[in-house]
């Protein structure tokens, strides 16, 4: 059961507090997609093996949702930040290319 | 004989006897006795039946490894099956009964299988029970399922009562034997918060058996002064009868504590499951013995040397007269020693190592015990116990070179560190050839938050056998763990120095004789309680399986209760053997929690009966309750299905409901609807996203429908939106989608249109809304005194709403209408619930007024058409699809759904559309779900399916049953007649038609 830090109210919130919401930082679209764009959207998700990007709601908690990057094998996290951006603050960027120098970095 | 000594057992307590029932046996023990040793000390050997072949089976070990000896413990509300003798603490008044057998223990019909053993393979059931396909209801599942299973299922309600424990920690010590003892030392004079928890009733583990001596002197007075100290420290908590189940991501634990199943007339709970939090977490959770692989190792009257000398020295307990000792390493000739010091006697010490020359193999020389070196056991002579071993030569086959009479046989196959937590979460495993064991990497440990360890195996378990260096291990572990979790080691604190007699190398035996013949091996057993033979396991290799992941499902070994803790490194031994490989490379199961069996009770915790899901309840609950409500479940809501009168029949209640609604008028609590306040200058903005129609451009004062679509543009949720003034909506959605809705708002405001200036608020819990429905509707509100609202038809007209007194209450009316009557949805305060549906009852008596429920209010909206969300959808489902055009804006650039139901599948004539379903016999109604099919069969000879029942009743109103039904371009078979076969010899045909049944035109609501 994973431990994440919310980054609105600070509290180390257990698993049981949060509800997953898929892979973060994906491109809404919308009436005017192409179908290549849309398909993608919607169904073409990531789900690494390693550093990786990920939606969480704070549901039990403060009700919001937040964005966590760790990593999917072992389960570290390298930090948690606001959902209110297109991509992973520049400093959590370098953090984790420090701790996974064979990390490719982070791609939209 | 196994009999009770005169003297020695540390943990009894002689002066007390306790009375306690075997089979219905009376028999004697005392204080402090486990089940197992009580047994033992009443000449039980005998204690159960293996699981496949129901061989004879007696205690093995005097732990939670215990294999066999599995019992029913308990009568009525308190009867258990499957639980351990050896983990049972024995009380006055306990009852036990043996399993697995029929008619009697003694004498057991389901024996006769072992004579079948030849034809009981490995992957026997995967082998015989494939064809034909009927045979398996008929015949082999039948014999099966009366054959297998251990225990009975209780079946009374358990009595008792179970519950959940929290615990936030620095550091989680598990196991109180003396490495435990040592780390919480280290760990709690750092001010470190440290938690302690034993699984058995009393500390200090294997060291009080084994002689070790700590700081020079025996190691209970270190363990008392240890205790002492531990109970004086504010930051430390011990807890015996308190097992570490399982260790799972991030330091988290469970921790199960057995709180009154050695006093069951105890009050308070049973069980407690503590869930625990824990920066780091240390294991000294020891070793397990292994047993040897000889012929006949099953017998009862053979256990594992460690237990012989448990049973010795902490229950004054022998096993027998005349025990033959056989190991491949030092440690058994402490039970030797041990025995051979209670007077009993020792025939032979059989060691398969070519030479035995330590301290401890030296010491049973000179009290004159008989050492044979490179030999094994042929064979065990006995059935129902042993009478006694054939010596052989551990080189050969297994030829007989001499019979030794004797009563019990003590097996050490050397000792494996219970690395169970350890591995939980991922910890990997060495193996270590001089030891012959695997042991934790701690290169390699369960990674936590931060990317550290957060697991520290100690002692024993760590794979330090000898006592001197576990606790050396122990302590810094301790020590460590705390400075791990922030606090810093305080001044001077050495570790404790233990002593124990110095031990040789083991040799490994994997089996014995190592060339023992096909039909020794066929009476050799791995796994007990599965009865697996090291014959399986080698058929298994012969067959193909490299993997032991994959024997292990092919032959069962280890997937027992015990889950191999006795057998999986035997079986892994045979198979590396078998394939010629070296163990680590064949490699190890999966370890997964929980470590020894918990019951269902500390799993359940709180959560049964009202506290399993509390239900929610609306104001006029109590109302309803008292007036004949039949109750539904709607989502977590409780809402009256119908409200029965005297001698009434639900469906007659129902139709009464209807036609009073049609004809008079009716009352519908309707506060479960949803509620959700959209507030702010964007709000109109970000409901054109939401819904599939406008909303932004509705008059304040006035009501909409809208469908709301995922992105899939699936319909999940519909409802009326109101607008409350220029910057705030009030959006309805579905008694079981509030939440869900909800959340949906909050999850788009958040993470795609953050900029966008919107407040939700859910507010379903703060109205009651009460439906006044029928055509006289609004005789019943005049009465009942409005002031501030015009109600006429001109003034407040079909879908709009207005606000004011209603019976001295403030209130919000909406003209919405679910049932096609005029209806007013009144809103008002929570708190005002009840007095408004008083005052409503009350006014409305002239004109006949009537609650209806939930089943009334289905059937009138299906008389309508109306959609139900869950029944006409069911995620699959597109507005377009149910002929909700109209709802569906062509003006707006995008909204959640749009682009999805542009797709070319969405837009395929031949989707399941909506239509209304009319059957031939007006009396009959279709069955919920039942399906049209068309045409010749397909080509797997199954019907071709064409559509299904979505909503059918019987209408009061209209005399004829009303149904609606998704079906293959349904749209454009108006008047086609369809096919329902409903059971093998029936089928009902019903026609195509327009699914509103009543008032197309919408006059009713209109008024």
């Amino acid at each position: 059961m994973l431990i994440l830090t919310c980054p609105y109210c600070g509290i180390d919130a257990d698993e049981t507090d949060l509800a997953p919401g898929g892979e973060a930082h994906v491109t809404r679209h919308g009436a005017d997609a192409s179908d290549d764009d849309f398909e993608a959207y919607l169904f073409h998700k990531r789900n690494p093996r390693g550093v990786h990007f990920e939606r969480w709601r704070h549901v039990y908690g403060c009700g919001k949702w937040f964005h966590a990057a760790r990593d999917t094998m072992t389960l570290e996290v390298f930090g948690t930040y606001p959902a209110q951006t297109l991509v992973p603050p520049k400093t959590l960027q370098t953090k984790i290319k420090k701790k996974r120098p064979d990390w490719k970095g982070f791609k939209k | 004989m196994s009999t009770r000594l005169a003297d020695h057992g540390r943990l009894i307590d002689r002066t007390k006897a306790v009375e306690f029932t075997f089979n219905g046996k009376r028999l004697k023990g005392f204080q402090g006795d486990t089940l197992a040793s009580a047994l033992l000390a009443n000449d039980q050997l005998l204690v159960g039946r293996s699981f496949k072949y129901h061989r004879p089976r007696g205690i093995v070990a005097a732990g939670p490894e215990e294999p066999n000896a599995l019992v029913g413990l308990g009568l009525g509300g308190r009867f258990e099956p499957n639980q351990r003798v050896t983990t049972t603490e024995l009380f006055d008044g306990l009852s036990a009964r043996s399993q697995n057998h029929w008619p009697s223990l003694e004498f057991d019909i389901g024996a006769v299988n072992k004579m079948m053993s030849r034809f009981f393979p490995a992957g026997f059931y995967y082998k015989t029970f494939m064809f034909p396909r009927a045979a398996w209801k008929h015949l082999f599942e039948p014999v099966i399922r009366g054959a297998a299973g251990l225990g009975k299922a209780p079946s009374a309600r358990d009595a008792d009562r179970y519950e959940y424990f929290y615990a936030h920690v620095d550091v989680l010590i598990v196991g109180g034997g003396i490495a435990g003892l040592a780390a919480a030392l280290a760990a709690g004079k750092t001010g470190a918060k440290v938690l302690l928890v034993e699984q058995t009733a009393d500390w200090g583990g294997r060291a009080l058996v084994d002689g070790v001596e700590i700081d020079v002197k025996p190691a209970a007075e270190w363990v008392a002064k240890t205790l002492k100290a531990l109970n004086s420290m504010e930051n430390v908590s011990i807890r015996t009868r308190t097992m570490g189940a399982g260790v799972y991501d991030h330091g988290y634990a469970l921790a199960y504590e057995r709180l009154s199943d050695h006093a069951p007339e105890t009050t308070g709970p049973r069980h407690r499951l503590w869930r625990i939090r824990a920066a780091r977490i240390v294991t000294a959770t020891g070793a397990i013995e292994r047993p040897l692989s000889f012929a006949g190792n099953d017998i009862p009257g053979v256990m594992l040397a460690g237990a012989v000398r448990d049973y010795a020295l902490n229950y004054g307990v022998s096993v027998g007269d005349r025990t033959v000792v056989v190991t491949n390493n030092d440690d058994a000739y402490l039970t030797a020693i041990a025995l051979a010091r209670a007077g009993l006697n020792v025939p032979a010490i059989i060691d398969a190592r070519s030479k035995a020359t330590g301290e401890l193999p030296e010491k049973a020389r000179k009290l004159g015990i008989r050492v044979e070196t490179g030999k094994a056991i042929g064979k065990v002579i006995g059935s129902k116990r042993v009478q006694a071993v054939t010596l052989a030569a551990q080189a050969g086959e297994g030829a007989t070179l001499e019979e030794i009479k004797c009563d019990a046989v003590a097996m050490s196959g050397g000792w494996s560190p219970v690395v169970h937590l350890w591995s939980h979460c991922g910890g990997k495993l060495n193996w270590d050839e001089d030891q012959a064991m695997f042991r934790p990497d701690p290169a390699r440990p369960p990674l936590g938050k931060d990317g550290s360890g957060f697991v520290i195996a100690a002692g024993t378990a760590n794979g330090h056998l000898a006592a001197a260096p576990a606790m050396m291990d122990a302590y810094a572990a301790g020590k460590r763990a705390a400075a791990e979790a922030g606090h810093k080691a305080a001044e001077g604190g050495a570790a404790p120095v233990a002593k124990s007699e110095s031990q040789d190398r083991i040799e490994p035996v994997w089996l014995m004789p190592q060339g023992a013949a096909y039909k020794l091996r066929a009476k050799t057993w791995l796994d007990f309680q599965n009865d697996v033979k090291v014959s399986d396991v080698q058929l298994a290799a012969l067959e193909g399986y490299e993997s032991v992941e994959h024997t292990k499902r092919y032959t069962t070994l280890g997937m027992a209760s015990d889950q191999g803790k006795l057998s999986n490194i035997n079986g892994l031994g045979i198979l590396a053997h078998s394939l010629n490989a070296e163990i680590p490379a064949v490699g190890t199961t999966t370890f997964r929690p929980p470590y020894h069996p918990i019951s269902f009770g500390a799993i359940a915790g709180e959560a049964r009966g009202g506290l399993f899901k509390p239900v929610r309840q609306t104001p006029l609950h109590d109302w309803h309750q008292k007036n004949g409500a039949h109750w539904e479940p709607v989502a977590d809501w409780r809402r009256p299905y119908c409200y029965q009168r005297d001698g009434e029949i639900v469906k007659q209640a129902v139709t009464r409901e209807i036609l009073n609604t049609r004809q008079n008028v009716g009352l519908l609590d309707a506060s479960t609807l949803g509620k959700i306040i959209v507030k702010g200058p964007d709000a109109g903005r970000f409901l054109d996203m939401l819904y599939t129609n406008m909303m932004s451009n509705l008059g304040i004062g006035k009501c909409r429908y809208g469908l709301m679509c995922n992105e899939n543009g699936f319909l999940f949720d519909d409802g009326v939106v109101a607008r409350l003034t220029d910057d705030s909506f009030l959006c309805h959605t579905t008694s079981g989608g509030a939440d869900r809705v909800h959340a949906w708002m909050e999850e788009w405001l958040q993470t795609e249109w953050w900029d966008w200036k919107v407040y939700t608020a859910n507010v379903t819990e703060q109205y009651a809304q009460i439906g006044i429905v029928g055509p006289k509707a609004r005789q019943v509100l005049e009465a009942m005194g409005v002031k501030g609202i015009d109600l006429s038809a001109e003034k407040l007209p079909f879908m709009t709403f207005a606000e004011g007194s209603i019976a001295g209450i403030q209130a919000r009316p909406y003209r919405i209408s679910f049932s096609g009557e005029l209806s007013f949805e009144v809103a008002v305060a929570a708190s005002e619930g009840r007095a408004f549906w008083d005052a409503a009852l009350e006014a409305g008596r002239e004109f006949g007024i009537q609650p209806y429920g939930t089943e009334a209010l289905h059937v009138m909206r299906a008389e309508k058409g109306f959609i139900m969300i869950g029944d006409e959808t069911d995620g699959t489902v597109i507005p377009q699809d149910l002929g909700l055009h109209w709802a569906i804006s062509r003006k707006k650039a995008d909204f959640l759904g749009k682009r999805a139901q542009l797709r070319s599948y969405m837009q395929d004539p031949d989707r399941k559309q909506l239509v209304g379903l009319k059957t031939e016999d007006p009396e009959v109604v279709l069955p919920d779900a039942a399906h049209a099919v068309e045409g010749p069969k397909r080509e797997n000879g199954m019907e071709n399916i064409i559509g299904h029942v979505t909503s059918t009743y019987y209408s009061p109103t209209l005399g004829h049953s009303i149904a609606m039904g998704l079906i293959k371009g349904g749209s454009r078979r108006m008047g086609e007649v369809l096919e329902f076969p409903v059971a093998k010899d029936r089928v009902i045909r019903a026609t195509v038609v327009d699914p509103v049944f009543l008032d197309k035109e919408g006059i009713r609501q209109d008024v």
